[in-house]
């Protein structure tokens, strides 16, 4: 699904912000990007995003080589704030790149409030981004993303702003997604339970997320896979595979050996370069 | 809670107090000078009533003289400012799309803008006549530049991650500008509007002080030959109260449309 190979960023100002960074993601995978403040993470999802050239390297997504924004992509900033736009509804802005999917408005507008309510916002649909929380103006960034219902979900630090249990709610969903059509449960059971997850995007197969954290328990709490950055200029240090069984769920997981030692594996790694 | 007629006329109390002072101590001021270039506000009024509102009531009193003063100055001044409007918009936004075209247009147009428009009113009466079309081309030149720049620095200073995010979201072209652009520029182009009014109502009275028929500024002409202080100074109260109804009128609008950015902004202090 993707394929990163030598990729090498160096800004304006001379700054080598990643280096040589090999990355292949399967069809369907979740993969956390792990790494210290200022490693290129960010960096890293933009050239994948197409919004950003790379001074060297090839990116390819779903076997097209990224030149400008591919098409079956959605992204959520770290600047969730300022990605949102002030000037609409949280709905329209929930909607806003449904256009490019072709539907009909009132479609748009269904499957809009549909991602809402998966991550509990269904009520503030008609207010602007501005009336509210932080924390619940990253969520409808985060529902941004969910209804266009991306082959390739890239997400920057996406949880930051939420309380404890919200946070484990969208982890939650989060595999839901990355399952495909299967929903087990969801962030917006308080908001009313049992929203359906309609027809996917083209591929059926789920969502393939690249998710970057600086919490080391999600990270593999949600992940198929960690990749460990180093910083100055940004190389992947590790790439663990995370072998928890299927269903998982935020007590009986995280209580696993298994699960233990990966974080400490992953801990190690982010620590000592 | 005070009943709303009650807080309505606190507030007009509040506010227009000073006003009401300065307006009875002009009255006697005149009255006691009774200086025949400085008549007292209740002579001007008088003066105004027998111009313009001496008419049948239904044509909401308006005489014929005011039709023929008013209606030719409106018409012009309002399809200037529309004019000016739509090309600075037009214009500014296809400047302010591209940094090669900025770049090459920003001398022209700081050029322009320090053209005092009034100079070109004889060139406009050599090219045009004295007509419409003249006192027009004076209000679209005039009134174009404030459009014009603050519409290109507006869509030059969008926030690059809205762009970004536009870009993610798969808009391009009409739909970047409709969605992203035009709304994020809104507050400034709003802002050029509003100064182009004003300088639309100046422009207009300086046009037709120059060479005109008809309008409130031939008005004044005449006035001024028949010595008529008193026809001059109702001329000057119906301009100023001509430009404080045009601003309120356009801010009410602005209140309505950019009300997300008041919104916005007064969340973020
Ligand atoms: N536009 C830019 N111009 C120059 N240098 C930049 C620019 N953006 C980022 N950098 C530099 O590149 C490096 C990587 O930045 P990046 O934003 O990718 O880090 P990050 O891993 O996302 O950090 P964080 O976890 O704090 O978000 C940093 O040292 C930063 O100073
Ligand atoms: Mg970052």
């Amino acid at each position: 699904m993707l394929d990163i190979t030598g990729l090498s960023h160096r800004y304006e100002d001379g700054h080598q912000a990643v280096e040589g960074v090999e990355l292949h993601v399967d069809r369907g995978e979740l993969v956390s990007i792990v790494g210290p403040s200022g490693c290129g993470k960010s960096t890293l999802l933009r050239c994948v995003a197409g919004l950003q050239r790379p001074s060297a390297g090839r990116i390819s997504v779903a076997g097209r080589a990224v030149d400008g924004v591919p098409d079956d992509l959605a992204v959520v900033f770290q600047d969730y704030t300022r990605s949102l736009f002030p000037w609409l509804t949280v709905r329209d802005n929930v909607a806003l790149p449904l256009r490019r999917r072709g539907l009909a408005r009132a479609e748009r507008r269904a499957r809009a409030l549909d991602a809402l309510a998966q991550v509990g916002l269904d009520a503030t649909a008609g207010k602007h981004p501005w009336q509210l929380s932080g924390g619940m103006q990253q969520r409808v960034a985060i529902a941004r993303a969910l209804a266009y219902r991306p082959a390739l979900l890239l997400m920057d630090e996406p949880f930051g702003s939420v309380d404890a249990q919200t946070r484990e709610d969208l982890e939650d969903l989060l595999l839901a997604v990355r399952g495909g059509a299967g929903h087990q449960g969801g962030a917006g059971h308080r908001g009313g339970a049992g929203h359906r997850r309609g027809a996917g995007h083209q591929g059926g197969a789920g969502t393939t997320i690249l998710l970057v954290t600086h919490d080391i328990d999600e990270s593999v709490y949600v992940a198929d896979r960690v990749v460990v950055l180093t910083g100055a200029p940004g190389r992947v240090h590790s790439d663990l595979p995370v072998d928890l069984p299927a269903p998982r769920d935020q007590i009986g997981t995280r209580a696993l050996p298994a699960f233990v030692r990966l974080r400490t594996e992953v801990g190690r790694a982010v620590r000592r370069p | 809670m005070t009943p709303r007629p009650r807080r309505v006329l606190g507030a007009a109390v509040a506010r227009g107090w000073l006003l009401v002072l300065l307006l009875l101590v002009w009255e006697a001021a005149a009255r006691r000078a009774g200086d025949l270039y400085f008549p007292p506000p209740t002579r001007i009024v008088r003066t105004m009533r027998e111009l313009w509102w001496s008419g049948p009531p239904s044509r909401l009193w308006l005489s014929e003289q005011a039709v023929d003063d008013f209606v030719p100055s409106l018409a012009r001044l309002l399809l200037g400012w529309a004019l000016a409007g739509v090309a600075g918009v037009v214009v500014g936004v296809g400047i302010g799309l591209s940094r090669v075209a900025f770049h090459l247009a920003d001398p022209v147009l700081q050029f322009g803008r320090a053209v005092p428009p009034p100079a070109l009113i004889p060139f406009f009466m050599v090219v045009f006549g004295l007509g419409t079309s003249m006192h027009l081309a004076v209000v679209v030149f005039g009134a174009v530049w404030p459009v014009l720049l603050n519409t290109a620095d507006g869509v030059r200073s969008v926030e690059p991650l809205h762009l970004d995010s536009a870009r993610v979201c798969g808009l391009g072209g009409w739909a970047r500008l409709r969605y992203v652009v035009l709304p994020a520029a809104a507050p400034r182009i709003f802002t050029g509007l509003r100064v182009a009014l004003g300088f639309a109502l100046i422009l207009v009275v300086v046009a037709e002080l120059m060479g005109s028929g008809d309008g409130i500024g031939a008005r004044l002409n005449a006035a001024e030959r028949e010595f008529r202080p008193d026809r001059l100074w109702a001329g000057i109260v119906l301009l100023g109260a001509v430009g404080c109804v045009l601003n309120a009128l356009f801010l009410l609008v602005e209140r309505r449309v950019l009300a997300w950015h008041r919104g916005a902004r007064r969340m973020s202090t």
